[in-house]
């Protein structure tokens, strides 16, 4: 059935491309930013197919969980700006609430304690805190001029830094900077001063070596030097560097084939199914995929960055553009870190990667893009 | 201008920001993506065939090699335990195309039980690419040959020759060396996978899991090209592994033996230290069991008959075992009399037979129905072990003192021992009564601790431990097993020193321990004879309050379970003490005719044997 047939039996339901955009506004939906979504949620199935040594239960759970997070995104996608501006500090108390409860009752493995289990469910407040956070600095430089000024500027900054650093001191490094980079994009977006910028940048590189000496943990050191020398440790921590490089750069410009991997089939490559996909899609398919899927992030940041900027008020404008920035780090960041440009950070590629969580929160995100470009768009008419 | 300033926002210039900065960030994205897209050119296009060849060298791959296991001697440098070679079939899971047609091929030349299988595929989860996962390990000779011939049919299996644990003097050391055994799956979450990515086996108790770190050693690889087939080509590059630290201990395999054969059939446990260094000299506790059926993966038929033995040949008497110190304690006790100052070795208390508590009418009887003389005096007391001595003595010196006095013999706590599972015993005090009885103390739980009965427990450890403070004159030392790791002497820790002791007080115990032997009514007076070097014992019966362990035995069974536990310590040279030893027998009944003829092999062993010159052991010396 395509879309034409569905709208003619809509109650109302016009002819031709007007009608066609009264269904996904009413609707709520972006229905470009749909379609670029859904394409990518099939390369990742596609890819994760391999990496998961062709075993369609790994897809299948994969697809039930997109499912789930697309129906989120729908939802979300209901919920005006307006609405959502309002819910803002409660949201944003409710979840350092969360996070301070982590601390306290917080269950997890490995060292980390990131989890809190309701009743048999487990919940990741920090996930919360990656939508929350852009929220509470769109709502708080909509409710002041704008560019800000010095006070509103440092008052921000808490806002950014309490959560960053409950999230940190789970430990969960990538996520404290994803977070508190979401946070940060507002700031920048609201036109902070370069003044004020220049200074931060100075004083992240004057705190580097306390950081380094005092909050990094060893594994953490660990990763760093290992991107430095991945030779240094050839089984240990320098494994997955190595092997995922070698799966890349031997992908060459056309690729081994789907399936044929034989970095990711043969066992080499550590968490093929998760971080590391990338490596998968990029041995099998070479550059050239990598270019398309590459094409493909492009398509999803140009549309976002579009709806960002039409949006109707700051709120929606900072809050917009803050989300789909931050998803490009995603991507940066994980494309970056398994070729070896970047310390592994666990740092999911978004959409592609196997996992529940994160799929929820970046479409949560899409779907509060999605609201806006509604909202933009009633105005219009 | 302040009016302008009070308006609340100019959206025009906000927008306008806001078109800047977002074109700014678009900028950066297409510059951060223009990285992105250069890495993996990099990665894809120009160092193509760099990575093309080191993809295909992962068939070529990094095979880890386990380190030698360090050796453990005896302080003569006879060997305790070895590597012997062992031959072990290995399936390359990469290697094989079809693994349940494989692994039936294999089933007909090699028989395979389902433990095998299943071990094999638990392996198979854990292992890193190209790596040989064990199938069926100590193949036998014909085992070998059949495979050599079958070879062809199963690409990927192969015959790996590895060295494993042996322990040349099988039960003889079972309890004190422990075993190794296949490495669990709890282990390996502990244990660092790199350096244990080709090792099979870990120290699973005893001194092989005491010194795990120690006789492990680093793992070290090798990079080797292989054909298609997996056959390996050449030798790329190779790091060695550093093979464990072999390890050379204080325990006399002469002196073990000659202990083992002592107690014969009996259950229980012989320890011997030199008060000098506080190595441990021998170490036993029977019955024993083999070690070796550890090694390989003991059955579960053997291992059920080991763990349903009445007899409880898994249970280390020595660090685990818990008896009551009986009248073995009554020279410390004697030593805390002098020392706080309660009797000097001329007071004199009446011995009626009896000792009743101020204006009580409970009678505590001694062992021998109407005493040992009108009155006894310290040396009386110990040479004829005179229970109603002690019963005032303790009632004079109150729980307290006794307490605090026997935490410095090194009672009621872990001796710091280098062995695993050793229990503490108990040194009763009226905070450890409250805490776990919940009731005070009773001066009636003080009368029986005077004689090492009641709440009072000791291990053998301990009791050897205590004996040789006395025959050091008061260092408390931590017993070792370690005497040297390679050439380098490893020094037992000094815990404590008793100071303050009166002048004499010492002599005084030692001198009536010496007639506890030597005396005409010395209680182990029957150890005397042909003695060819001066010592000082103390004999110990001990009742049996309840059954160790809680085991149901049948009734024949039980009344031997409810005897008397036959106690002995000792030391000798008695003037410059060169062994002191603690004897256990269970059920035994009699310290002196019983437990003290064991002691005194054991001395003449060590003291006398002349079959073998002693040499100078490094790392005694006190400095």
């Amino acid at each position: 059935m395509n879309n034409g047939d569905f709208v003619r039996q809509m109650p109302g339901g016009g002819q031709g491309i007007r009608s066609d955009r009264g269904l996904s506004q009413r609707l709520r939906i972006d229905i470009p930013m749909l379609v670029l979504l859904l394409m990518l949620c099939g390369v990742g199935l596609t890819v994760l197919y391999s990496a998961s040594d062709s075993s369609s239960a790994a897809v299948l759970r994969q697809a039930r969980y997109m499912s789930v997070a697309v129906v989120m995104m729908l939802l979300v996608a209901q919920v005006r700006p307006d609405v959502l501006q309002r819910w803002t500090p409660l949201a944003y108390v409710g979840c350092v609430v969360l996070l301070i409860a982590v601390a306290f009752f917080g269950v997890g493995a490995k060292g980390a304690q990131r989890w809190l289990s309701l009743g048999g469910f487990r919940f990741q407040p920090s996930e919360l805190a990656k939508l929350v956070m852009p929220m509470a600095m769109a709502w708080y430089f909509s409710s002041h001029p704008l560019p800000p000024r010095w006070r509103h500027t440092l008052t921000s900054l808490v806002v950014i830094a309490i959560p960053t650093f409950l999230v940190a001191r789970q430990p969960d490094l990538g996520t404290s900077i994803l977070i508190a980079m979401s946070g940060l994009f507002v700031l920048f977006l609201a036109g902070v001063s370069w003044t004020f910028i220049l200074a931060g940048a100075a004083s992240i590189l004057a705190a580097a070596w306390p950081m380094w000496q005092f909050v990094l943990h060893d594994y953490q050191r660990q990763r760093i030097l290992t991107l430095l020398n991945p030779e240094s440790d050839k089984l240990g921590a320098g494994w997955n560097i190595i092997q995922s490089k070698t799966a890349i750069g031997s992908g060459g410009f056309d690729g081994k084939g789907w399936l044929h991997g034989t970095q990711s089939h043969l066992d080499f490559l550590p968490e093929s199914h998760t971080d590391f996909i990338i490596a998968v899609l990029a041995e099998e398919f070479g550059l050239r995929g990598v270019l398309l899927l590459l094409l493909l992030y492009g398509l999803i940041i140009g549309r976002g960055m579009w709806i960002a900027a039409q949006a109707k008020n700051s709120f929606g404008r900072l809050l917009g553009g803050s989300i789909i920035l931050t998803f490009f780090v995603y991507v940066f960041v994980n494309m970056g870190m398994v070729s070896g440009l970047l310390p592994v950070v666990g740092v999911p590629l978004p959409l592609v990667s196997q996992g529940g969580t994160s799929l929820v929160t970046l479409l949560a995100g899409f779907g509060i893009l999605m609201s806006i470009r509604a909202d933009e768009r009633l105005v219009h008419q | 201008m302040p009016k302008p300033r009070q308006q609340l926002k100019n959206t025009q210039r906000e927008r306008l920001i806001y078109r800047h900065r977002l074109m700014l960030s678009l900028l950066i994205v297409f510059l951060l993506t223009g990285i992105v897209v250069s890495r993996y050119t990099l990665l894809q296009i120009v160092d193509y065939e760099i990575y093309k060849t080191q993809s295909d060298r992962n068939r070529i791959q990094l095979l880890p090699i386990a380190p030698k296991r360090g050796l453990i001697f005896d302080r003569n440098g006879e060997l305790l335990a070895e590597n012997i070679p062992s031959y072990t079939l290995t399936v390359v899971r990469e290697r094989v195309d079809d693994l349940d047609q494989t692994l039936a091929i294999i089933q007909e030349f090699v028989e395979l039980s389902e433990e095998d299988i299943a071990q094999f595929y638990k392996g198979l989860r854990r292992r890193r690419p190209y790596q040989a996962v064990p199938l069926k390990f100590r193949l036998s000779e014909e085992e070998i040959a059949r495979v050599a011939v079958n070879r062809h049919r199963v690409p990927g299996v192969e015959v790996d020759a590895q060295l494993v644990r042996s322990y040349p003097h099988g039960e003889l050391f079972a309890h004190v060396l422990g075993y190794v055994g296949k490495i669990s799956e709890r282990e390996q979450e502990r244990i660092d996978p790199v350096n244990y990515s080709g090792t099979h086996y870990i120290g699973k108790i005893g001194l092989e899991k005491y010194y795990e770190d120690l006789l492990h050693g680093t793992v070290g690889y090798q990079n080797v090209e292989t054909n298609a087939h997996g056959r390996i080509l050449r030798v790329l590059d190779s790091h060695d592994p550093i093979p464990g630290g072999s390890i050379r201990l204080h325990l006399d395999a002469q002196v073990q033996k000659v202990a083992t054969e002592a107690l014969g059939d009996k259950r229980g446990a012989v320890v011997a230290i030199d008060p000098r260094s506080g190595g441990i000299i021998a170490m036993v506790s029977t019955p024993s069991y083999d070690p070796n059926l550890f090694v390989s993966g003991i059955s579960g038929t053997d291992y059920r008959a080991l763990q349903e033995d009445p007899d409880l040949p898994l249970y280390n008497r020595v660090l685990q075992g818990q008896y009551p110190p009986a009248s073995t304690i009554k020279p410390i006790w004697g030593l805390a009399g002098l020392y706080y100052g309660v009797v000097t070795p001329s007071t004199r208390i009446a011995d009626p037979g009896w000792f009743s508590l101020p204006g009580g009418s409970h009678r505590y009887r001694d062992w021998k129905r109407g005493g040992h003389g009108l009155t006894v005096d310290l040396d009386d007391a110990i040479v004829q072990s005179c229970d109603v001595y002690f019963y005032e003595l303790a009632y004079k010196l109150g729980i307290d003192r006794l307490h605090s006095f026997g935490l410095r013999f090194g009672l009621g706590a872990t001796t710091g021992v280098d062995n695993t599972n050793e229990r503490r015993g108990l040194m009763p005090s009226r905070e450890w009564k409250q805490e776990n009885r919940g009731t005070h103390w009773y001066p009636g739980e003080t009368i029986n601790v005077g004689i090492g009965q009641g709440f009072m427990l000791v291990t053998p450890l301990q009791l050897a431990v205590s004996t040789s403070v006395i025959a050091s004159r008061g260092e408390l030392r931590a017993p070792r097993l370690l005497a040297a790791v390679g050439d380098s002497p490893v020094h037992a820790p000094l815990m404590g020193q008793l100071e303050d002791v009166p002048e004499g007080a010492w002599e005084t115990v030692i001198r009536s321990m010496e007639r506890v032997i030597q005396g005409a009514r010395g209680t182990a007076r029957i150890l005397g004879k042909d003695l060819k070097y001066s010592l000082a014992g103390k004999t110990g019966t001990a009742q049996v309050v309840s059954i160790a362990q809680g085991e149901k035995y049948d009734a024949e069974a039980l009344e031997l379970r409810k005897r008397d536990h036959a106690l002995f310590v000792a030391f000798a040279p008695v003037e410059n003490p060169e062994i002191a030893v603690a004897v256990v027998i269970e059920n035994g009944e009699h310290g002196g005719s019983v437990a003290g003829p064991v002691a005194r092999k054991v001395m003449d062993a060590f003291l006398l044997d002349t079959l073998a010159p002693m040499p100078e052991i490094s790392g005694v010396s006190d400095e």
